[in-house]
């Protein structure tokens, strides 16, 4: 079966040989059946999990607007009639918003996210919100407190996370194209779990505005979509300067889509040695090795950088992302929204039992190490160290850059991994990061796209990582990769 | 990030209560074993001599993006609608529909 794109979806809309209505009511269709428990009632459920709630009203709305858009001959929207699926860290007017914790149990946001409501504006039919690990703290999607996400490809794997259940989605046919955020890679490993694109964008170049905040210097959002081209125009959709995020960037918008149409020979290919070390899966190995040949046949000039500071990119993330989500993490107080703990008879024993009851596991870990980093006596030994090797990490991507015009190197060191495999060693998780962290820290442009499976039948993923604000060169590496035979 | 000590139980604590976590007697020691070990994977940073290295809050201050004179990245400094009162007040859990209402402030 030809899985729907936005191209297809739209082409379909517009040309009226399809509502807009239609395309929503058989994703909920779908969803319904598949997506939840297996049971007497559910012979098709998978179990999955990837949706939280659904936002049937809001999206039935929206795809008639679409639908009498195409019969009264409006111009119509990139994404017209085409049907997204948002992760449960961005807020949805009418949604609850949860970020996969039950310390926001209840809210009900009084807004939209900008990225959210420029997708909608975009014709977008916005269908629910997406499990996540909690406010987007994990690589497995096993940390949501409303129940892990099954991998479609394998259902006794994870997706990879935090945005397992927007990788997921796409995969499972239960949207044509999600939001995501990438804090340390959280768009980019599930992609390539999943068998997916998954972009991270240069910070700042979507606006943030409506994000739950985990780490401020480093979350960004961004799409999931089943081709490059649909990324692409994702990606034009949800770039621009936003006054209601000052760290959103006012650099013209590329063509992306466009882009795409322009030759890729003669472009220079970095591969860094620092990403093919020991601990790399072969099979994955081989894989980037025949997208390298690929992209050699077609004129590409693979060379290779040197990234030295690599190692260290792992270890400073988790300063720097528990430090600041140790800050961001403290509005969760029982005040305003949420979860609040009933038995509490003064403001601080609140406070206290509210983030008690609120907080699973993982966020309780990391704002632990966070606030012992920024702790008086620790600040400079870590927090401080911490950006002092960010800047090094960020000059290696500087430098190489100065030679080639994108990188090329896996997303992860193992395909996804089974359930429940490294949910009691911390370390071994983060390690998990060590081939996505970097680009992270140093605020470049990544994608990962799918190049070939495993023996197994697991999807195989590759980055490409692109100069700060060249998303463009990029994606056009990126779609030749996704044209070429594995 | 000198000291090899590790982490305390005490440390554990005293962290716990800065951070307003009340963490259970079962998680105390969990959270130590794991804080130790987390610490050791980030003490290889100490093998890289920093100095004269500047620290880097956010990668805008390396590409020069912050450094616009006049301050136009900012925006117009002007009075203009913010979010509906009431629609916040309804997701507080305790609210006389003006000001969130929390417990006694002062403890004697």
């Amino acid at each position: 079966m030809e899985l729907l794109t936005i191209d297809s979806v739209r082409t379909a809309v517009t040309g009226g040989t399809k509502t807009a209505v239609a395309f929503a009511e058989e994703h909920f269709a779908r969803i319904v059946a598949e997506d939840g428990p297996a049971g007497p009632d559910s012979p098709d459920a998978k179990g999955i999990n990837s949706y939280l709630t659904l936002s049937r009203e809001r999206a039935l709305a929206q795809a008639a607007k679409v639908d009498a858009a195409v019969a009264a001959g409006e111009t119509l929207g990139p994404l017209a009639g085409v049907p997204i699926g948002i992760k449960d860290v961005l807020t949805m007017v009418g949604s609850a918003a949860t970020a996969g914790s039950r310390i926001l149990e209840g809210y009900r946001p009084p807004y939209d996210a900008t990225a959210v409501a420029k997708l909608e504006a975009a014709g977008a039919v916005l269908l629910g919100k997406l499990n996540c690990d909690e406010f987007a703290m994990g690589s497995s999607n096993e940390n949501s407190a409303y129940g892990l996400v099954r991998n479609p490809r394998a259902l006794d794997r994870v997706p990879g996370g935090s945005s397992g259940g927007s990788a997921a989605a796409v995969a499972a046919d239960f949207a044509v194209a999600t939001l995501g955020t990438d804090t340390g890679g959280s768009i980019r490993q599930p992609a390539a779990f999943c068998g997916v694109v998954g972009v991270l964008p240069t910070y700042g170049r979507v606006s943030r505005y409506g994000l739950i905040a985990f780490a401020s210097s480093l979350d960004r959002v961004g799409p999931f979509t089943r081709t490059v081209k649909d990324a692409a125009t994702m990606l034009e959709v949800l770039a621009g300067k936003d006054e209601r995020d000052a760290t959103s960037s006012d650099k013209a918008v590329g063509s992306y889509v466009s882009d795409l149409e322009k030759p890729v020979a003669g472009l220079r290919v970095g591969v860094p040695a620092e990403y093919f070390g020991e601990g790399l899966d072969s099979e994955i190995r081989a894989a980037i090795e025949r997208v390298l040949d690929g992209l050699r046949a077609l004129g590409c000039v693979v060379q290779p950088v040197s990234l030295p500071h690599t190692k260290y990119a792992v270890p400073t993330y988790y300063v720097i992302a528990t430090a600041e989500a140790s800050s961001n993490l403290s509005r969760f107080d029982g005040v305003r929204f949420g979860l609040r703990a009933e038995e509490a008879n003064t403001l601080s024993a609140m406070y206290r039992r509210t983030r008690d009851a609120g907080f699973g596991p993982e966020v309780k870990r990391r704002i632990l190490l966070g606030t012992y980093a920024l702790s008086a006596g620790y600040y400079d030994a870590y927090y401080k160290k911490a950006q002092q090797v960010r800047t090094l990490l960020t000059r290696d991507f500087l430098t190489a850059f100065e030679q080639v015009d994108v990188i090329v190197s896996p997303v992860t060191p193992t395909p996804a991994f089974k359930l429940g495999e490294k949910t009691d060693d911390p370390v071994k998780m983060y390690l998990e990061d060590i081939y996505s962290v970097a680009a992270s820290l140093a605020g470049i442009c990544g994608v990962s796209v799918p190049c070939g499976n495993t023996k197994d039948g697991l999807p195989i993923g590759v980055q490409i990582m692109g100069k700060h604000f060249d998303e463009g060169t990029m994606l056009r590496v990126a779609a030749v990769v996704e044209d070429l035979e594995f | 990030m000198s000291s090899s000590a590790g982490v305390s139980l005490d440390d554990v604590k005293r962290v716990a209560e800065l951070a307003n976590l009340e963490l259970t007697a079962e998680e105390e020691p969990r959270m130590q074993r794991d804080l130790n070990a987390i610490l050791g994977h980030i003490a290889e940073l100490n093998e890289l001599d920093t100095t004269g290295v500047p620290a880097m809050a956010q990668v805008g201050e390396i590409l020069g993006l912050l450094t616009q004179e006049n301050g136009e990245a900012l925006r117009v400094d002007a009075i203009r609608p913010s979010v509906d009162r009431m629609a916040v007040m309804a997701s507080a859990p305790e609210t006389d529909g003006r000001f969130f209402k929390v417990p006694k402030v002062i403890e004697r």
